[in-house]
């Protein structure tokens, strides 16, 4: 809905100070950055990593006792049982067989499909939703690669490994930043559109923590671009890449010498369960925004649950940065329609400014992510300086206004066609009117521990995209996340081809895994109907619930 | 005061909040008949009324399209259409959602098909059955010119149908609609894909970036940082030099690392 007539008052202060900003950046000056120093201290204050309530530490598996602690919502996940009762299933009767299967049609397991395919293999795709239902189509900002000649792989690495507080694992941040091109270049080859200059340049933009120009951009829908070609050429090569809709994996099935030989998959829609053997599987399924971690808001897709990591996790697998959750620092706080949508980096990068209340700045406006959503929480919580919504949530400014100033009018709607349209049907012109933000729950940093080929520690057994951790330390900076799961993706790809020309054998199938994991759970004396993965989240009414009188659910799920 | 109000903000997650004294009203989905709070999407509404999604789900940011939705409204003939998380209820909405419609995506080499209208004759030669009804444009939810965009691969103007689709969600409402049988949104992707392939000139300096890496350049420029101790590291990540927003013209002061 259109800002309420108070709300609309207050924007009056913005727009008192809006022409003497907006002279300040042409002259080159913002608001200082924080020092490292002060940057480590407003996180510890004010970031909700770093909180001590609502978490505790994994008391089973590979990551027990690793001196984390972990939001009460993920470790939930993981002291849980299976869907499954290992017991009555029959592993001796696949449903499908096949050489590569990944788990997760999105970005990274697309990817990973036409690179597998490529090197001769036959792949299964086992998806939860449809085909490219998944974080990477809703990605808006763009694509980072060190190829300006003003930058070079050096700064992006710098940037990398400096925005993740110097945690990354340097080999997989190295392979990163040195593939990055080739990647671009791959996806240019596809058919991919880039923003271009009209003699076929990169028109690149700045994003947060960057110190150069190095994001690659299809307007606002740059992962839709990416998803779009991508799943198209996989649909062009539907004789070797089977696509399995709305049939999520729940449980990986090893073989008796402990390598990957396939999935246990649910149909959602006729509950019966299927067997894929295969002989390499790849895990590319992505976030877990929707487990809402302290009851934030989140910008991820219906699906985004970490169900990859659970299964990973249940094969021994551990997991890696976890305890690191990533805000972005401006989700939409209003309409109330539009809450947890993510309001593109784009925006600051193009010129808009967070400001408070009184309309003052009152932050870099391209910190790190992790330290901007500080910043924007201090504003809120302790300076008292937030603006409050009709139905008591809260949210500082980001003066939107400003890029057409700075940039020309017309600027917002053509180069954020997508957010122009969506705020214009509550009757928000966000070239006119600044939006109110507030942190969303959006990216999950950590994820399960492999190499810089993607391989776990299971023979067979790959991860790519947003599951995998480590790339990104603790903090990811925009623009990273589609570079890595086109470059993990890639060589999750070839790397799970090479594996099974060696020569694959597999022996008997099994879930023993499964029911070692739950022994364990007993052991440790966790006592819980819970179950994972929790493959949806549940926003049914509960008053409807509560007088579903025969209904069984299994989980979220009936 | 400030501050409880935006502790207990942090808790209310994506669940909508619902003010005090919300008009509820009747919408039907699929003909039945639900009370619902009247500021919630379609989508949420649903929800609202005890559905749980598997399917006409997926983003809930109005950019998957899977959950296009069509409805009319009581009393008035027209057929609306709109994308059920981005659209509001309104009372006695009669609506059902389209999780899928079938449409016919053919399979091509992007590497063996011209650039020019022979491109789209030999792929998707129904649409030139276009009879211009309108209907297409009229349903899209993304607000599209599809009718326009049809137009202009008939003309066997890829760059237009690539611009004039770029928005394009894949959700399959036009398809559902089209008198022709033809198939708007997959000849789309095909003509975004040709024009990024061959309309859109290659960039030469992402070329020369790559043979500079194959060449290991920059190998040793890595490996320098991989062996600094974390104090110089930091150092280095400190001091780096910041290209400015407006950078027309800027040039760097270190080159070395270029
Ligand atoms: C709104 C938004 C904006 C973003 N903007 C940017 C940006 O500008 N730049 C950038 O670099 N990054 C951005 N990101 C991050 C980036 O898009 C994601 O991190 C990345 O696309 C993840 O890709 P993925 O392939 O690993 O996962 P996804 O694309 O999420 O794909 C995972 C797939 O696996 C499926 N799946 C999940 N569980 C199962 C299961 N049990 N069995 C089978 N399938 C399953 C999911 O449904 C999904 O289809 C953004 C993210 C969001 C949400
Ligand atoms: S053009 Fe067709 S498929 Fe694309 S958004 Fe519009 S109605 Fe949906
Ligand atoms: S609905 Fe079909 S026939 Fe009608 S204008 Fe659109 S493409 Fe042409
Ligand atoms: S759920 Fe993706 S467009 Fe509505």
């Amino acid at each position: 809905m259109a800002y309420t007539p108070e709300m609309k008052e207050l924007i009056k202060r913005v727009e008192a100070t809006r022409p003497e900003r907006v002279e300040r950046v042409k002259q080159g000056i913002q608001f200082p950055k924080l020092s490292l120093e002060e940057s480590q201290r407003r996180l510890k204050t004010y970031h909700p990593d770093y909180k001590e309530e609502g978490r505790r530490e994994f008391k089973i598996g590979p990551n027990k006792g690793d001196g984390h602690s972990y939001p009460d919502e993920v470790v939930d996940l993981f002291e849980a049982k299976s869907r499954i009762d290992p017991e009555i299933v029959d592993l001796s009767k696949p449903d499908y067989e096949t050489d590569v299967l990944i788990i997760g049609g999105g970005g990274a397991g697309t990817t990973a499909s036409l690179f597998a395919q490529e090197n001769g293999m036959k792949v299964i795709i086992a998806t939860k939703l449809r085909h490219g239902d998944a974080n990477t189509i809703m990605a808006e900002g763009g694509i980072q690669s060190a190829d300006s000649t003003k930058d070079s792989p050096y700064y992006h690495y710098l940037d990398i490994i400096g925005g993740g507080h110097f945690t990354n694992k340097p080999e997989l941040v190295k392979v990163l930043t040195l593939d990055a091109p080739l990647i671009i270049q791959w996806l240019e080859s596809l058919g991919m559109n880039f923003d271009k200059t009209p003699d076929g340049e990169m028109r690149l933009l700045a994003g947060g923590g960057t110190c150069r120009k190095r994001m690659h951009s299809c307007g606002d829908v740059t992962g839709a671009e990416i998803m779009r070609t991508i799943r198209d050429e996989a649909r062009n090569r539907r004789d070797d890449i089977t696509v399995l809709e709305y049939q999520p994996a729940v449980e990986i099935i090893l073989d008796e010498d402990g390598k990957a030989a396939g999935a246990l998959l649910y149909n959602m829609e006729t509950e019966e369960y299927t067997i894929v053997k295969a002989k390499a599987v790849i895990i590319t399924t992505g976030g877990c925004g929707r487990l809402h971690i302290q009851g934030f808001a989140t910008t991820n897709h219906y699906g985004a649950t970490m169900d990859g990591i659970v299964m990973a996790y249940r094969c021994g697998v551990p997991h890696c940065f976890l305890y690191a959750t990533q805000y972005h620092p401006t989700g939409a706080a209003y309409p109330e329609q539009n809450v947890g949508l993510l309001i593109t980096e784009k925006m600051r990068t193009a010129g808009a400014q967070p400001v408070n209340i009184d309309g003052e700045e009152f932050t870099f406006p391209l910190e790190p992510r992790d330290v901007e959503s500080a910043n924007i929480i201090r504003e809120c919580m302790d300076v008292g300086k937030g603006i409050p919504t009709p139905v008591g949530r809260i949210g500082v400014w980001l003066d939107t206004p400003m890029i057409d100033m700075l940039r020309g009018e017309g600027t917002v709607e053509h180069d954020f066609p997508a957010k122009y349209i969506q705020f214009k049907r509550y009757g928000i012109d966000i070239s006119k009117e600044p939006l109110l933000v507030y942190p969303t729950l959006h990216y999950q940093n950590g994820g399960v521990e492999a190499n810089e080929w993607g391989e776990t520690k299971i023979p067979g057994l790959f991860v790519a995209g947003e599951v995998l951790g480590g790339i990104h330390g603790e903090n990811r900076l925009m623009g990273n996340s589609l570079l890595d799961i086109n470059v993990y993706g890639r060589r999750a790809g070839i790397r799970a081809a090479e594996y099974v020309k060696e020569g694959i054998t597999l022996k008997k199938l099994t879930l023993e895994h499964v029911r070692a994991y739950h022994k364990e759970l007993k052991e440790a004396g966790i006592e819980t109907d819970r179950i994972s993965p929790m493959l949806l989240p549940d926003y049914s009414n509960p008053e409807v619930r509560a007088k579903q009188l025969t209904a069984r659910y299994f989980g979220t799920l009936r | 005061m400030t501050t409880t109000v935006a502790k207990d903000a942090m808790r209310k997650g994506d669940k909508t909040v619902i003010a005090e004294g919300t008009r509820m009203i009747p919408i039907y989905v699929m003909g039945k008949r639900y009370f619902v709070p009247e500021t919630l999407t379609i989508q949420k509404a649903m929800e609202y009324a005890g559905y749980q999604f598997i399917r006409s789900c997926g983003c809930r940011g109005g950019i998957c399209g899977a959950c296009a939705t069509v409805y009319r409204l009581e009393g008035d003939y027209k057929l609306y259409s709109g994308l059920a998380c981005q659209t509001v209820v309104q009372p006695n909405m009669y609506l059902v959602q389209i999780p899928f419609f079938p449409a016919n995506k053919v399979a091509y080499d992007i590497e063996k098909l011209p650039y020019d209208v022979t491109a789209i004759q030999t792929t998707y030669p129904e649409t030139f059955r276009c009879v211009q009804c309108n209907a297409c444009t009229k349903v899209c939810p993304m607000d599209l010119q599809v009718m326009d965009y049809m137009a202009a691969a008939i003309r066997g103007d890829i760059e237009a149908v690539a611009e004039m689709s770029r928005s394009c969600i894949m959700c399959g409402l036009c398809t559902s609609r089209c008198p022709a049988e033809t198939n708007q949104y997959n000849m789309a992707e095909l003509c975004r894909r040709l024009y990024g392939r061959y309309g859109q000139k290659k960039s030469q300096q992402v070329a020369k970036r790559v043979e500079e890496i194959k060449a290991g350049k920059y190998d040793p420029m890595i490996e320098e940082l991989q062996s600094l101790p974390l104090e110089e590291l930091k150092k280095r990540y400190e001091e780096r030099e910041w290209e400015p927003v407006m950078s027309e013209g800027w040039e760097p002061k270190e080159t070395k690392y270029l």
